[in-house]
């Protein structure tokens, strides 16, 4: 049977795109069914917090020093940045307001949640990848304890937890950052700089928008990364694939979501 | 060799199995007396494992049923699975310890998640079951400090944690050197005797199963071909059981997988032709 020139070629790649399409509805599912397992099976990590803990070390204090450093150069790049840009205004003593409202709304949670997504997330991927395809989670059902339970539900929890601490840390170190550039290198006014960051920066408006968005930063990458590790195919290539849509995904994830959630914050404002 | 129904621990009657259109296995019949060492032995791809994870209820038969201890798995929810499973213990192909857990955390697992006991009661307890495996001296190692027999060991002791009522073992002889080899067949025997159970060896290794095993189940492309004690098996004169207990290369499993004419391979056909 001789196939036409036509639907030889266009055929297959439609059918490709039909194929891709379909499979990506499937994943969605398959993660949606993930996410639900996870929560309906986390009463097993609350009732035992060590299991938690662990994974808070692992995910959240291994994170530190990377978080710690990156919001140090962020905020003195702020520092920097920001005094050439306010001097033409002559208003340079409003540095302090622009480090802060720059970290805490915006760069504090988005640049945080893409460290610990390529730091912490990607970790998770490939130790939960690497765990399938050497048979510890089989072995672990075979020994009646769910895999969900005893392995997923801490890290996911523990990534919950402390993604909006790491922002917190992240914007923290960034207004000190921005503080050692600003005040005591270039000489602006110390009393204007903290003055008027307090004055400006709301709690409600400024910071808890700022936590709220970390938290949900925090879920999307965790969700991600696990559901990534669970399902990729016990080969090291699969572990290896799995580990980089982490990777991406939950860096897409974190800029997408950061636009719709400030959007809404906006018109709530 | 009949056993009578009281003393069958595991009963597969006309058991059938097929992932969408692909059937794996097909009209399976086997039981297992208590207490005694069953090998179930084909070619890579026969289904073996695929029996193994039927009997443990991770699949269910498309037709037919698993009994276990008089239980039917297919009529298990998933918590009766879990509780059967309790007192199952499966031996993996490469052990599968759990590389950021300890030799001793690996075999205190099972301890710690499934009994209450006092942390001083487990220590004892790991202790004699690494010994029973010879390794109470590296219960501090890593799993990524030990060798592949060594692995295979803890992973056995890990097994037997809980005194199990069927041991599975899935290839457990598999890339071992030989002195590793005989000390884990032997193992398969005399954990099986002192500690009462009953066993399952899925394997290709075909001595050492038939030294240390009671009965052979034989399975062939999702089919159960021959079944009967070692020494019926070795005198079996079935050209295909014959072929894989002697481990001959030529008979009615191809060596060569079908390809078409040697010589059009090679393109003999083409360079006459130019």
């Amino acid at each position: 049977m001789q196939p036409s020139p036509v639907s030889g070629h266009s055929l297959p790649s439609v059918r490709r795109i039909g194929a891709n399409a379909i499979d990506t509805v499937l994943r969605l599912g398959y993660a949606t069914r993930f996410i639900g397992l996870t929560l309906a099976h986390s009463g097993t990590s609350f009732a035992r917090p060590r299991l938690i803990v662990r994974e808070l070390y692992y995910t959240g204090v291994l994170s530190l020093i990377i978080i710690l450093v990156s919001g140090l150069f962020v905020g003195m790049v702020l520092g920097l940045q920001g005094y050439q840009t306010l001097t033409t205004y002559g208003s340079e003593s409003a540095l302090g307001v622009l480090v802060a409202l720059s970290l805490v709304r915006e760069l504090g949670p988005v640049v945080s949640a893409l460290l610990f997504a390529s730091r912490a997330g990607s970790a998770m991927t490939a130790e939960i990848g690497l765990m399938k395809a050497t048979e510890q989670l089989s072995a672990m059902e075979m020994m009646a304890v769910d895999p969900i339970a005893r392995v997923v539900a801490p890290r996911f929890w523990a990534g919950v937890i402390s993604m909006p601490l790491l922002a917190a840390m992240f914007s923290a170190m960034g207004v000190f950052g921005g503080y050692v550039i600003g005040v005591v290198l270039i000489g602006v006014d110390e009393g204007s700089f903290w003055s008027q960051m307090q004055s400006a920066v709301d709690v409600r408006e400024d910071v808890m928008n700022g936590v709220i968005k970390s938290f949900v930063f925090g879920i999307a990458v965790t969700w991600i990364a696990l559901f990534e590790g669970y399902d990729a195919p016990p080969t090291a290539e699969g572990v290896s694939g799995a580990t980089t849509r982490t990777v991406v995904t939950s860096s897409l994830a974190i800029l997408g979501l950061d636009f719709i959630l400030t959007s809404f914050m906006f018109s709530a404002a | 060799m009949a056993p009578t129904a009281s003393s069958t621990l595991i009963e597969i009657s006309d058991v059938s199995f097929a992932y969408g259109q692909r059937p794996i296995l097909t009209g399976i019949n086997m039981s297992i007396p208590r207490g005694k060492v069953v090998a179930l032995m084909g070619i890579s791809g026969s289904g073996k494992t695929t029996l193994l994870r039927l009997i443990g209820g991770v699949m269910k038969p498309t037709t037919g049923e698993v009994r276990v201890n008089g239980q039917c798995t297919s009529e298990l929810d998933s918590a009766g699975i879990y509780r059967m499973r309790r007192r199952m213990g499966m031996l993996f192909q490469f052990g599968a310890l759990f590389t950021d857990l300890s030799v001793f955390d690996n075999v205190a697992f099972q301890m710690r998640e499934h009994t209450g006991l006092p942390e001083s009661m487990i220590r004892d307890l790991v202790m004699m079951k690494l010994n029973a495996v010879g390794l109470r001296g590296a219960h501090r190692l890593m799993p990524a400090e030990l060798s592949g027999g060594m692995a295979r060991r803890v992973a056995l002791a890990r097994a037997i944690a809980l005194d199990p009522m069927i041991m599975m073992y899935d290839e457990p002889f598999t890339g071992l050197d030989p002195i590793s080899l005989g000390v884990i067949a032997n193992l398969v025997r005399d954990l099986n005797d002192t500690l009462g159970t009953t066993s399952l060896v899925v394997t290709h290794d075909v001595q050492e199963a038939l030294d240390v095993v009671d009965y052979v189940y034989y399975l062939s492309d999702g089919r159960m071909m021959a079944h009967g004690t070692p020494e019926e098996l070795r005198a079996n004169t079935d050209p295909l059981v014959r072929q894989f207990v002697h481990g001959e290369a030529e008979g009615p499993v191809a060596y060569q997988y079908p390809a078409r004419d040697y010589g059009a391979d090679l393109r003999m056909g083409g360079r006459r032709a130019a």
